[in-house]
């Protein structure tokens, strides 16, 4: 009985009287007057506090993408392989041999900003909870993190204490860590980026979905006690800019507990292996309110829910706070009546709490009561599926033009061995070793290439296949060009998987942007969209699920829009010695894959950390290209030809041949035709080491492929040197060794 | 068939990686839960790494009083060959097992990569197959690492070529006089296969599965 609310123009609509007092609940819970207009109208009637509080929360930007949504549509979401796409709690594709595979990625950056510990280490919590939701065991993590220069205090206050959430809380539930990014830019000073993607395995039986199921159905709520924490969460936090104030917003984060979880994890995958849930859904942003009307929404169906079942912290706290409670590790299970006394069994078993708290009824109606008193109800479809839609104003940013045409110029090359070191002691380009060091990246003994390389390789035990994958953002690029840089992004995500031997077979996104309310930022948000869009398309490959963070700004300065692609690849078989980057030996040909002429130098790494400068308009990747890079590295890696294989991003050629001769600690003379063929970040390009004995096959697959191929040097000696026309340059590998090992910890120690 | 249990806790997490690297090792093992009183049948048992716990308190105060510890106690009374990985090593040391406690790494970081160690007393039922003076690279992965002793009871069996966390002695490994029971801080599961990088934690484990074989005999 709800209305289509696409329209918020609710002129007849039914207006209250504004309530007395300094500012009406409704707007200190984040809802607009127009947004309580809708609920009024929803409800033919005005909302009790319980009620508002549940819509301010649902209809969030962080938990309805009201203003996302409309774009989203865009994404190309179907190939054969997809199980369950966008819209559940994770995508799932089919592996084959019945085995599916779980991805979802998430973002905790206002959370990070405000407290960095439990900000980053509760992001895991979720996207955890998102994964084993589906029935899927969380085998993987990679963190993408993003913060200003770590020459600031407060930069480093946050960097290092979101690592050290992240290891507390990722190493003790015990999910391994295996990959991801570390970078630094201004813009991310007064607002950092903590994404996290997760990989989850299960058998295909074992698949479970967010469904309440037919009523009289039973609602259990599984794991930690419900408390104050984590309040507004979504509403408050998530969906609203930043200021010098918002550390007051710190009781707004959640604090979480990495047992606890572990122990849920633990019980969820026993009860969907004995087959005692009908359907599950986690309670992250929105809590009881989205758990309890999200799967009802699903189904169809209504449920009756009671307060004061369910096992709290604290004394005292009202419907609203029980509704919009953020705590963390905790599941609502729908169990078969007959199945509850095992469910509970199971619970105690693990040391896990558990309640049961409501009953699947027939109609759509959620009614929540707090003893006999009737706190709630509400169409439970409206909560999810009527939000608002806002088609906000986009507006290409005037500044776009000014960007393109401020180019660098240089007319003389810069010193080359200075260069190099400059670029290798960049806190975005040198080793993340001090990072992901802290990190458990061994559990479960499927990390067979982990963290370091282009892309993670993951074995699946017990069959011949390899996952891979790779995460890749890079927020200047998409600000010189959203739409380009986005594309760039896919591709160059899916040659990293390539890169490994696998084939490209999902992306999950998570969409990290300025205020929504900027015309500007939406027109980067739509850009972006289209970028990703276009590239999935060309290589076939659908996005499972995503994420979109808003306002991201602070004092009115709004990031790079900064899009992370989270790829996931297959090798079947896995290769039997893939390549690595420390498998380069004396005697070995280095191989150029890609494009002869790379001389763009827009957006690069080199023109921002030698001279500070981020302007021009970057290359616009080549989808037919894309494709042959992908053949050519999926060929080379399956058939063992080429013992290391590395993709050429940030820092260019320079920063990736060294890499190489410093993981390999061997060193490397190589020949190019131009200076600016060193630090070009041009798209589809790879480097290879290879037998010289080998060269003719591995130009036959660079031809079968249609790529462009060339050897340009040798690994030999213990210098990196590099034949200009006109100049020779060398560092010796341990020079550069020690400056790309010390970067970050000698700022951070 | 040699019939290990590995001990699980609440929190722990490396009991199905080190029941698979103990198959490869030749061993039949399979989970304990720590509520269990009963290990008749078992030649032997490891506690695994993790969190037992949560590690609340501080690592192995509270998985010492978990129900099974007192039958582990009694198998290491007995003579029975009994190996702590990581978070199991502490949990022994709590439960006075092995002497000393665990303190957090001098960095006062996790570390969690490859180290090298070198087996310096051949006496125990891990380190019975290696050779002495033998180097292997094995996986740290530990918050609390560093061992200290303050008794000197401790017998050294596996030491860190290059001390990453300020264990005392450089102690790896650590045993009882008698050598059945033995902690280890890297773990000998993460390095059992060459696709994951080293296959050195093998001839430990495989003269661990062999101890408990022979007290069977």
């Amino acid at each position: 009985m709800t209305t289509p609310t696409d329209d918020l123009k609710f002129e007849d609509a039914y207006v209250p009287e504004p309530e007395p007092g300094p500012e009406p609940l409704h707007r200190r819970l984040g809802l607009t007057d127009d947004e309580y207009r809708s609920v009024c109208r929803i409800l033919g009637r005005e909302p009790r506090p319980a009620e508002l509080a549940m819509y301010s929360v649902m209809w969030s930007e962080h938990c309805s993408y009201k203003s996302s949504r409309p774009f989203l549509d865009r994404f190309p979401t179907e190939a054969p392989w997809v199980v369950v796409g966008p819209g559940e709690n994770a995508g799932v594709i089919d592996l084959g041999d019945g085995w599916l595979a779980a991805l979802r990625i998430e973002s905790h950056n206002h959370p990070t900003f405000v407290e960095p510990f439990q900000g980053a280490a509760t992001g895991i919590g979720g996207i955890l909870r998102d994964v084993f939701t589906m029935g899927a065991r969380p085998v993987a993590l990679w963190d993408q993190i993003r913060f200003g220069p770590l020459d600031q205090p407060r930069n480093r206050y946050l960097f290092t204490g979101a690592v050290s959430g992240i290891a507390w809380y990722g190493n003790a539930v015990g999910v391994p860590t295996v990959g991801g990014e570390v970078a630094f830019e201004e813009c991310y000073s007064g607002n950092p980026l903590v994404n996290v993607m997760c990989l989850g395995l299960m058998r295909s039986d074992e698949l479970v979905l967010g469904t309440a199921g037919r009523p009289g159905t039973v609602a259990v709520l599984l794991g930690a006690a419900t408390g104050r924490d984590g309040i507004g969460g979504a509403s408050v936090l998530a969906s609203a800019s930043f200021d010098e104030s918002s550390t007051t917003k710190r009781p707004s984060v959640q604090v979480g507990d990495p047992f606890e979880e572990k122990k849920l994890i633990e019980a969820c995958l026993e009860l969907y292996r004995r087959g005692l849930v009908v359907g599950i859904q986690d309670l992250g942003a929105a809590g009881l309110s989205c758990a309890t009307s999200e799967p009802a929404a699903r189904a169809g169906v209504g449920m009756e829910v009671h307060l004061e079942a369910v096992h709290v912290r604290e004394p005292g706290m009202t419907a609203a706070e029980l509704l919009m409670s953020e705590s963390q590790e905790r599941m609502m299970a729908f169990v078969d009546p007959d199945h509850v006394d095992q469910v509970l069994a199971v619970a105690e078993r693990w040391e896990v709490d558990a309640s049961v708290v409501g009953t699947v009824r027939a109609g759509g109606t959620l009614s929540v009561y707090e003893g006999d008193e009737l706190v709630a109800e509400v169409p439970a479809a409206s909560l999810s599926e009527d939000a608002p839609r806002y088609h906000r104003e986009l507006g290409e940013p005037g500044w776009m033009e000014d960007l393109w045409s401020n180019t660098l110029g240089l007319v003389a090359p810069p010193d080359t061995s200075k260069t190099l070191l400059l670029l290798l002691d960049d806190p975005s380009i040198a080793s993340a070793a001090w990072v992901y060091e802290q990190y458990d990246h061994m559990l479960f003994l499927n990390t067979v290439i982990g963290p370091g390389h282009d892309g993670t390789l993951l074995r699946v035990k017990g069959t011949r296949k390899g996952l891979a994958v790779s995460t890749d953002g890079n927020g200047r690029l998409c600000y010189l060009d959203p739409r380009r840089g986005a594309a760039r992004l896919v591709y160059e995500a899916a040659l990293n998987v390539a890169l490994c031997g696998a084939r490209p077979r999902a992306v999950v996104d998570n969409l990290n942007f300025g205020n929504p309310e900027k015309p500007e930022v939406m027109w980067q948000f739509r850009e972006t969209v289209e970028g990703i869009a276009e590239a999935c398309e060309a290589l076939g490959v659908p996005v499972v699920g995503g994420n979109v963070s808003f306002y991201n700004e602070t004092d009115g300065q709004d990031i790079y829009p900064t899009p992370v692609v989270g790829m996931l690849g297959l090798a079947d078989p896995m290769p039997a010695t893939p390549p690595r980057l420390d498998r380069a030996a004396d005697g070995m040909d280095l191989w150029l894959f890609g494009p002869e002429w790379a001389i763009n130098l827009a957006g690069s790494a080199f023109e921002q950390v030698a001279f500070g400068h981020v302007g021009g308009r970057p290359v616009a990747p080549d989808p037919t290209l894309a494709a042959a890079a992908i053949d050519a590295a999926v060929t080379l890696a399956a058939d063992g030809l080429a013992p290391v294989l590395h993709d050429i991003s940030d820092g260019g050629l320079a920063v990736a041949v060294a890499e190489i001769c410093i993981a390999s600690d061997i060193g490397v003379s190589l020949r190019v035709s131009d200076w600016r063929h060193l630090y070009a970040e041009d798209p589809h390009r790879f480097l290879a080491a290879a037998a010289p004995e080998d060269g003719d096959r591995i130009a036959e697959v660079a031809a079968e492929a249609g790529i462009p191929a060339r050897r340009i040097g040798r690994f030999e000696g213990i210098d990196i040197v590099f034949e200009l026309p006109g100049a020779v340059a060398s560092v010796d590998v341990e020079t550069a060794a020690r400056t790309y090992r010390e970067a970050i910890p000698r700022r951070v120690g | 068939m040699t019939r290990i249990g590995v001990i699980t806790f609440p929190g722990s997490n490396c009991e199905h990686d080190t029941v698979h690297a103990l198959g490869l090792a030749g061993a039949d093992a399979e989970l304990v839960w720590h509520r269990d009183t009963d290990l008749a049948g078992l030649d032997g048992v490891v506690l695994p790494g993790g969190f037992a716990h949560g590690d609340y308190l501080r690592p192995g105060a509270i998985a010492r009083f978990s129900p099974v510890m007192g039958e582990v106690a009694r198998l290491a009374d007995e003579g029975r060959p009994v190996l702590g990985v990581c978070n199991g090593f502490q949990i022994l040391c709590e439960a006075g097992l092995l002497p000393g406690a665990h303190i957090a790494n001098r960095d006062l970081a996790f570390i969690c990569r490859p180290v090298e160690v070198e087996v310096v007393d051949t006496g125990s039922v891990l380190t019975r197959a290696a050779e002495p003076g033998r180097r292997l690279r094995i996986p740290l992965n530990s918050y609390e690492g560093a061992w200290v002793d303050p008794t000197g009871e401790g017998r050294v069996v596996l030491r860190y070529t290059d001390d990453p966390n300020g264990s005392q002695d450089q102690a790896a490994a650590v045993a009882n006089q008698e050598g059945n029971v033995v902690g280890v801080m890297p773990h000998p599961e993460r390095a059992s296969e060459p696709i994951l990088g080293s296959d050195d934690g093998l001839v430990l484990l495989s003269g661990f599965v062999e101890a408990c074989r022979e007290v069977k005999v």
